[in-house]
């Protein structure tokens, strides 16, 4: 083999930087998201009254459709009023209803955004409601 | 091996009755939010198609404009930019006389109207240019009320309108504007924008879907005149065909909907 000390001296250093954040980090995974829902708006509310405006299964997967056909709805089509299946009625507007119980940003919607490293840019426009240094 | 007739049947007719149960199990989520809807708020104001008149003679100070000028920008958490007056954001502003009605000069005129500062906005025209000439839609004529609209979701910040509006009316956000926003003063129930996209005026329609009438015309004790320009009985009516009013630019086609008595 020609050059071979370099080769295999090239190939070491190689596998140690692929492998390097593997045996620097062990098998930790990073913690799991856990958003929070305590906020003290809605731990205001009666207990069977706490409840987003579709069921927790719904807007977990499908929050993100939610909000853009809602956005559609109501800058472009001026519908401003959203009636769920169960019938109950809620003003559309993320700033004014969706962060008045969640007004804990930074551990509802940042939580599991950075795990899953999505930048949705509601907040270039939109004003984040002022949560309380802790 | 042939399948007969009645086998074929049995199985085409067995796998459509499973296939349907199947589909409708998966979409029982979906149907969760199909069984929602949307509607507009009973609380709205609603009209064919607004339009304001601007009544000149009841602006008799500077503090009139202003406090017109500072409700609007207010509500609407504008940016208050002064190092580069090209980068100035406004959606209610003042003008001369020979700015706002080129081509209306005359030597003679009574100084006062010369002078006079002359209150503008979006004139939200019948036949909007800026309409015409956006690429992404991102600014719309709203078909219910004639408000030309700005969805700031989808500008590009391409700037079209600004060169296809006659009226200067749209501002482009040459830098982040949250800077520039008085954070004692800002609005937190009304979103601020983002660098590179057009806004104006847009005739407060966040406030209409409450039932309110437009921030400036709240703020102006009665020298805007706000109302729905096809219901004959409706105020803007009235004083149309009682007084003599002018608009900006008509010759161009675009159908301000804004009526000035000077």
């Amino acid at each position: 083999m020609y050059n071979g000390g370099k080769i295999i001296i090239g190939l070491i250093i190689f596998v140690g930087l692929v492998t390097f954040p593997f045996i620097f980090h062990g098998d930790k995974a990073t913690a799991k998201p856990d958003p929070k829902v305590d906020t003290a708006e809605i731990l205001k509310l009666p207990e069977n009254e706490r409840k987003c405006v579709e069921s927790k299964e719904f807007m977990k997967r499908e929050h993100m459709k939610l909000l853009n056909e809602w956005r559609d709805q109501v800058v472009r089509d001026g519908d401003t009023i959203y009636t769920n299946a169960e019938g109950k009625t809620f003003t559309i507007s993320l700033q004014n209803t969706c962060m008045k119980c969640h007004s804990n940003k930074s551990k509802f919607c940042d939580e599991c955004h950075n795990y899953a490293a999505v930048k949705p840019y509601c907040w270039d426009c939109h004003i984040a409601p002022k949560e309380k240094q802790s | 091996m042939s399948v007969n007739r009645r086998d074929f049947l049995k199985i085409v007719s067995m796998s459509t009755i499973l296939s349907i149960g199947g589909v409708a199990s998966v979409s029982s989520l979906k149907n969760q939010a199909e069984a929602s809807q949307v509607s507009k708020s009973p609380a709205a104001l609603t009209a064919k198609r607004w339009a304001m008149v601007v009544d000149m003679s009841k602006f008799t100070s500077e503090a009139d404009y202003q406090r017109c000028i500072d409700a609007c920008h207010r509500a609407h958490n504008v940016p208050h930019i002064t190092d580069n007056p090209k980068h100035e954001i406004k959606w209610l502003w003042t003008e001369t006389f020979e700015h706002a009605f080129p081509g209306n000069e005359d030597a003679y005129r009574a100084e006062k109207f010369q002078e006079m500062p002359f209150l503008m906005l979006c004139n939200h025209c019948e036949n909007p240019p800026c309409v015409r000439v956006c690429p992404t839609q991102a600014t719309f004529k709203r078909k219910s009320d004639g408000i030309v609209m700005m969805d700031m979701h989808r500008c590009i910040g391409c700037r079209f309108c600004m060169a296809g509006c006659p009226y200067g009316a749209r501002s482009f956000n040459y830098k982040n504007p949250r800077p520039f926003i008085d954070q004692s003063k800002e609005n937190p129930e009304f979103p601020t924008r983002m660098k590179g996209v057009v806004e104006k005026c847009t005739l407060c329609y966040e406030r209409l879907a409450k039932g309110l009438q437009p921030a400036c015309v709240e703020a102006s004790n009665g020298a805007l005149i706000f109302g729905d320009i096809e219901d004959p009985k409706s105020e803007v009516r009235k004083i149309l065909s009682e007084r003599f009013t002018i608009r900006r630019k008509t010759e161009l086609g675009t159908g301000p909907s804004v009526y000035y008595i000077i």
